[in-house]
C-alpha cells in the first residue's frame, strides 16, 4: 500500500513536526510513503471566499501533483473535505472524482482503511479535549475515528459541551470578521473543561484556538492530533 | 426594508460585543435552549423522512407557483375573501390606505409577522394616523423599546429578564421584582383593551393551502387568533412563497415547523382561516383581505441556485444553531431577516450589492444546513452568494488581487515554498498589524508560531 502525504499549506508552515509525526506514524504502520514535491495548497482559501476560478487553478495543480497516488492522506480535515467534497464539482472530471475517492483525512485513513484498533497506550492518563473541525465532521463524517483512537490509547477524551461547535476560524472569516470570530473562540475556550491537551485534526482551528488562548493568557496546551497519535504508539 | 446597521455588519457586530455584552449572554442562552428542544423534538420522529417530504412539497409548490397562487386566489374568492396582488412593498401597503379610509380605522392590532416587518407596516400605519399595536409578547416588548426584531421567532431574544422588568416597571407600572408570569399578565391586561378597541387586525401567514384557500397561522399566545378574529377587518400579508398545494399538506408542515422552531409537537394555537365571518357565524371579521406579496421574491426565484431559499418556513432553527448569530443576535445583520437564512434571502430580496457583506457573515460551518426542516443547503447558498459577489466585482479589490496572487504562487511550487519561508520568518507582531488579512487576525489573537523549519524541508533532510 502506497500513500502520498499532502501536508497542506498551513500544516507545512505551522505544524511541521506534526506532519513529521504523521510520516513516522504511517511508516510505523507499514505504509510505503511518499511526499510529492509539487504539492502546495488545495485552494480552499480562495474557494471559501468565492474566488472559484483561482481555486480551480489550485485544484487542477493539486490533481496533477497527486495524479499517481494510490491513496492521498492529509493531516487536515478541511483540506481533505475540499478534495473529497468540492473538487468533483469544481473540476468536473473523472480524474477529480477518482482523486476524491482515494483521499482521506488521517484518522479516517487509519480507522476506515487500515482498520487500526489501537496505536498503543502512550496517552494513558492524559485528559484530552477534542475539537471537531466543522468540515471533517459535516463534510467527511469524521466523528468517532479520532475519538476512538485517542481513547484506545488510554486517553480520557473529556465531555465538552461545545466540542462540535465552530471555533470561529473559517479561513478568511477569521480576518474579515475578527471580533465575532474571536467571540466564537471564546465560547469554545470558556466552556473547555480542565484538560492536559486541546487537540483537533485541523491546523486552522488550532491556530485560532491557540492564538486566542495565548492572547487571553489562558495557558491551554494546544497540540495537533497527529502529534498525539504518534505519541500514542509510545515510540 | 430599511437598514438598521448603518456602519455595516462587522462594525455593528463588534459594537454589540463591545458595548452590550449582555446581548451575547441572552441570545446565547435562549438559542441554545431553543436548539436543545429542537433536537429532542426531531429525535422523537423519523425526521429525515419528514424533511425530505417537506422539501419536496415546498419545492413542488415553488416550481408550480403560478398555478397554485391562482388556485389559491379562486378558493379564497369563493370563500368571500378579498385578494390583492402586491408586486412591491408600496403596493402591499397601498392596500391598507383604502381600508383605513373606508373604515375609519384608528387603531390596529398585529399578530407577529416578519413580512409586516419587511414591508414596514407599522411606520406606514402611523403615517396614515393609525396606531399599530404589536400583540405578540416579544413583539410588544420591542415595540415599546422602538427596536426591530432580533430573531425570526423570538423577536426580543436579545433582551434579558432584567431588561424586561425595567421596561415594564417604567411603562406598565409592575414592580421591579416582578416574575415572568406577572410581566406576561401585565402585558395581557394592557393588550386586552387594545384588542377590544381595534378597528383592524393584521397578520402574516405561515402557509396558504391552494386547494381550499386556507390560511394557516401558528402561535403560542393566542394573540394571532384574537387579532384575526376580533376586529371587524382582518388583513393578512402573505409572501407568495407560502402557498402549498393541499390542505392536507398542512398537517405535516405545521408539525415540522413547530418542532424545528421551538421543539413543540405543534404550536399552542393553530388558526386555519377559511374566510370572513359567514352569516351563520358569530365570530370572525366582516372583511378578510389576503395580500399576496412578491417584493423581490420572484427575483430570488429566478436565481438557478439560490431559489431554494424560498422554501424557508421561518422557523429560526438555523439562527438558533448558528455560532455566528449566537454572538450578536439579529440586529447586527442590518435587515429584517437575520442569521444564516437572512444572509441568503436578503441578497435576493434587496440585490446582492445592498446585502453585502452578509454572505461573509458566516464561517461556513454548515450547522444551519444540518437542522433546516426543508433542507435548504444554507451554507452552500452562502457560498453561492460569495461566488456571485466575486463575479459581479463586489469583493474588495485587494482580496481579489490577493487571491489571484496566491493562486499564481500555489501553482508554482518553488515560489510557493519561498513565500512560505518568508511568511514563517516575518516578525508578525511588528509588521502584521498593518496588513489587510494579518491585521484582522492579530487584532484578536496572539501571533501564530510558525514551525522552525517547514515540513517539506524536514522531509528533504530526512525524518527519523
Amino acid at each position: 500500500m502506497r500513500v502520498s502525504l499532502f501536508a497542506t499549506c498551513v500544516a507545512n508552515e505551522f505544524f511541521a513536526e506534526a506532519c513529521a509525526d504523521t510520516v513516522r506514524l504511517l511508516r510505523h504502520l507499514g505504509v510505503d510513503l511518499d511526499v510529492p514535491r509539487a504539492q502546495t495548497c488545495c485552494g480552499q482559501p480562495s474557494h471559501n471566499s468565492g474566488h472559484v476560478e483561482d481555486a480551480r487553478r489550485m485544484a487542477a495543480h493539486t490533481l496533477d501533483a497527486f495524479a499517481d497516488a494510490e491513496y492521498v492522506v492529509l493531516p487536515s480535515g478541511s483540506c481533505a473535505a475540499m478534495i473529497r467534497a468540492v473538487y468533483p464539482d469544481l473540476i468536473g472530471t473523472d480524474a477529480a472524482r477518482a482523486l476524491a475517492a482515494r483521499t482521506y483525512e488521517l484518522t479516517q485513513f487509519l480507522v476506515d482503511v487500515l482498520a487500526v484498533e489501537s496505536l498503543g497506550d502512550g496517552l494513558r492518563g492524559l485528559r484530552i479535549a477534542y475539537h471537531h473541525g466543522c468540515h471533517a465532521l459535516r463534510e467527511l463524517g469524521v466523528e468517532r475515528q479520532p475519538v476512538h483512537l485517542l481513547r484506545a490509547s488510554g486517553a480520557e477524551v473529556v465531555a465538552w459541551e461545545a466540542d462540535q461547535e465552530c471555533c470561529g476560524f473559517g479561513g478568511l472569516f477569521s480576518a474579515k470578521m475578527p471580533e465575532v470570530s474571536a467571540a466564537m473562540a471564546d465560547r469554545k475556550l470558556d466552556t473547555l473543561p480542565r484538560v492536559d491537551v486541546l487537540t483537533s485534526a485541523d491546523g486552522g482551528c488550532l491556530l485560532q484556538l491557540d492564538g486566542r488562548s495565548r492572547m487571553r493568557e489562558r495557558g491551554i496546551s494546544v497540540r495537533h492530533l497527529a502529534h498525539l497519535l504518534w505519541s500514542a504508539t509510545g515510540r | 426594508m430599511s437598514r438598521v446597521n448603518p456602519g455595516g455588519y462587522r462594525e455593528a457586530a463588534a459594537a454589540t460585543l463591545r458595548d452590550e455584552p449582555d446581548v451575547r449572554d441572552s441570545v446565547g442562552s435562549a438559542t441554545r435552549t431553543f436548539d436543545a428542544h429542537r433536537r429532542t423534538a426531531y429525535g422523537a420522529i423519523d425526521v429525515e423522512r419528514w424533511r425530505d417530504w417537506a422539501r419536496d412539497v415546498k419545492s413542488h409548490a415553488l416550481t408550480h407557483l403560478d398555478d397554485y397562487l391562482e388556485q389559491a386566489e379562486r378558493a379564497l374568492l369563493d370563500r368571500g375573501a378579498q385578494v390583492h396582488w402586491a408586486e412591491t412593498a408600496a403596493d402591499a401597503l397601498g392596500v391598507l390606505d383604502a381600508i383605513v379610509e373606508r373604515r375609519g380605522v384608528r387603531s390596529a392590532v398585529k399578530g407577529k409577522s416578519m413580512l409586516s416587518e419587511e414591508l414596514e407596516v407599522n411606520a406606514h400605519l402611523e403615517r396614515l394616523g393609525v396606531r399599530p399595536v404589536e400583540t405578540d409578547l416579544g413583539e410588544y416588548i420591542i415595540q415599546l423599546l422602538g427596536e426591530p426584531p432580533s430573531h425570526i421567532v423570538g423577536p426580543a431574544i436579545h433582551k434579558s429578564l432584567e431588561d424586561c422588568r425595567r421596561l415594564f416597571h417604567d411603562r406598565l407600572g409592575t414592580p421591579l421584582s416582578a416574575e415572568p408570569d406577572e410581566l406576561a399578565a401585565a402585558a395581557r391586561h394592557a393588550l386586552r383593551a387594545e384588542f377590544l378597541a381595534a378597528d383592524l387586525g393584521i397578520s402574516g401567514g405561515n402557509f396558504l393551502a391552494a386547494d381550499t384557500g386556507t390560511l394557516a397561522l401558528i402561535e403560542n399566545e393566542g394573540n394571532i387568533r384574537l387579532s384575526t378574529s376580533l376586529p371587524p377587518v382582518h388583513v393578512a400579508f402573505v409572501g407568495i412563497e407560502k402557498v402549498v398545494p393541499r390542505f392536507t399538506d398542512l398537517a405535516g408542515l405545521l408539525q415540522l415547523t413547530a418542532r424545528a422552531a421551538t421543539g413543540q409537537p405543534i404550536g399552542n394555537f393553530v388558526s386555519l382561516i377559511q374566510g370572513p365571518r359567514r352569516s351563520d357565524e358569530v365570530d370572525g371579521p366582516e372583511e378578510f383581505h389576503v395580500v399576496l406579496v412578491d417584493n423581490g421574491r420572484t427575483t430570488l426565484f429566478a436565481d438557478d441556485i439560490a431559489w431554494e431559499a424560498l422554501r424557508c418556513v421561518r422557523c429560526g432553527a438555523c439562527l438558533n444553531i448558528c455560532p455566528v448569530y449566537r454572538q450578536t443576535g439579529g440586529h447586527a445583520y442590518g435587515w429584517t431577516y437575520s442569521g444564516p437564512i437572512g444572509s441568503i434571502i436578503s441578497p435576493g430580496l434587496l440585490g446582492l450589492e445592498e446585502a453585502m457583506p452578509l454572505p461573509n457573515a458566516s464561517s461556513l460551518c454548515g450547522a444551519c444546513t444540518d437542522v433546516c426542516p426543508v433542507r435548504i443547503p444554507i451554507h452552500e447558498l452562502l457560498h453561492h452568494w460569495r461566488e456571485e459577489a466575486v463575479a459581479e466585482g463586489l469583493a474588495p479589490r485587494g482580496e481579489a488581487f490577493g487571491s489571484r496572487l496566491y493562486a499564481a504562487m500555489a501553482t508554482r511550487p518553488g515560489a510557493f515554498r519561498a513565500g512560505g519561508g518568508l511568511l514563517r520568518h516575518t516578525p508578525w507582531p511588528w509588521i502584521g498589524r498593518s496588513l489587510p488579512v494579518l491585521g484582522g487576525w492579530l487584532q484578536e489573537r496572539a501571533a501564530p508560531k510558525p514551525s522552525r523549519k517547514s515540513f517539506l524541508k524536514l522531509w528533504d533532510e530526512g525524518i527519523e
